[in-house]
């Protein structure tokens, strides 16, 4: 198993950024009431929101960011780590960190690069950073997670089976070395790959590259018209692999950490599903009000979902346990338990594009 | 939990608007029963899940017709 459990590092802060524009599921008229009325419930997505065309995840990003800065003691050229967490790039080439260091005006020494992982992507984001940060030794003393997506990028308004899912959100988390700090984050990394292709995008990579079909829609069955460079979900088979790995994961944490599941004050799980979420927390047998939502207001906010739903719900977590949990597209899973009590939770910045 | 048939039947009368309770027995096609989409097929996985600590895929849910074959996959897992 892949374990990592880290000390000596303390994340400080949260905060997530949302454009303006919300789209709700009660208008999607591709489908018929009885099917928008069922898709809601089930899912639990009301709306969602949407970046408007031409806005990357890295201008999001850069803005909330800036906004970071200007209400903190943070200096820019403190800043020694930032990792960029998303599957929304601004060029094939290069990594969207480098982009982000420089319009952010961080200096020259400063590590900076991409994690393209969806999903499960905060809490490997989060493995990541801490790790490097603790291997650092105090030689690398801040870092920058950034972590999200403009996931309606890659949407088709006539495929029912992924267009009222997803909304477009950006996490910022800061992070700093602190020899013998209070607190601990402990995680639980998992892959498997047999299960690509139950949620991906087919073209556009080295393996298909963008070719005189790629942008044609064809109906796939009654509702579910796409292309190529469309994100493909296979809602049953995702599902079954939630059912069988997640709560496994995190019983395997708390095994792993000698932690007891009725002392975790909060579970923020990754925001796919509301029937997915209801389902992993009855495997854990735990009460309905530990489990924080943030799907009903926006959607599936891929690597921002947790990040999000903790700024959102604003819960006292310093000084709580809490368990994080990432899982989806890969296949690719994570969980972290920690205890954070330096951990301060920003209020939600809203981005007016139009 | 040990299962039983027609605490199953209920579960799954509960969960859906349009079964009426006391519709269906174990010969219904559950197809028949629900106007039977994808989301429907998530629900009756959740079901499964919840109720039996059971997972049941789309391959192993294809394979399945009537209420008493779902009931079926379920005890032949418990039985493993």
């Amino acid at each position: 198993m892949a374990y990592l459990d880290i000390k000596n590092v303390i994340i400080t802060s949260i905060s997530a950024a949302v454009p303006n524009r919300i789209v709700k599921n009660a208008d999607y008229d591709w489908i018929t009431e009885e099917e928008r009325k069922q898709v809601i419930d089930v899912t639990g997505v009301e709306q969602r929101r949407f970046a408007p065309r031409g806005i990357c995840t890295s201008d999001i990003a850069v803005e909330l960011t800036q906004s970071f800065f200007k209400n903190s003691k943070w200096q820019r050229d403190e800043v020694d780590l930032l990792v960029y967490v998303s599957q929304s790039r601004d060029y094939v080439l290069p990594n969207t960190a480098c982009l982000i260091q420089n319009r952010l005006g961080l200096k020259k020494g400063c590590m900076a690069f991409d994690i393209p992982l969806g999903c499960s992507g905060y809490v490997y984001g989060l493995s990541v950073v801490c790790s490097l940060l603790e291997a650092g030794k105090g030689l690398l003393k801040k870092a920058l997670l950034i972590a999200g997506d403009v996931s309606t990028y890659d949407l088709n308004y006539r495929d029912k089976s992924t267009y009222p899912l997803f909304g477009d959100a950006v996490s910022l988390t800061t992070i700093e070395y602190k020899q013998n700090a209070e607190g601990y984050i402990t995680f639980n990394l998992q892959t498997d790959g047999g299960g690509f292709d139950a949620l991906y995008i087919p073209d556009g990579g080295t393996r298909n590259n963008f070719n005189d079909d790629t942008f044609i829609d064809k109906e796939i069955s009654p509702g579910i018209w796409r292309n190529k460079k469309n994100v493909v979900i296979d809602g049953g088979r995702v599902f079954q692999f939630t059912m069988i790995e997640v709560a496994k994961n995190i019983k395997e944490l708390l095994t792993f950490t000698n932690k007891e599941i009725e002392k975790v004050d909060y579970f923020f799980l990754h925001q796919a599903n509301k029937l997915m979420n209801t389902t992993i927390r009855k495997q854990l047998k735990q009460p309905d009000e530990k489990f924080p939502f943030s799907i009903a207001k926006f959607g599936n906010t891929s690597s921002a979902s947790i990040p999000l739903t903790i700024v959102t719900n604003q819960k006292p977590i310093a000084n709580r346990q809490v368990v994080l949990s990432g899982f989806g597209v890969g296949l690719s899973w994570a969980s972290a338990i920690m205890y954070q009590p330096s951990l301060e939770i920003l209020p939600l910045l809203e981005l007016n594009y139009e | 939990m040990q299962p039983n048939l027609e605490d199953f039947i209920s579960k799954i009368e509960d969960e859906f608007e349009e079964i009426k309770p006391g519709t269906l027995s174990p010969s219904s096609s559950f197809r028949e029963a629900l106007n039977w989409n994808s989301m429907n097929a998530l629900i009756i996985m959740a079901i499964i899940t919840s109720e039996f600590e059971v997972v049941i895929g789309p391959e192993d849910l294809k394979n399945c017709d009537t209420v008493q074959s779902l009931f079926d996959f379920v005890v032949s897992k418990l039985s493993i």
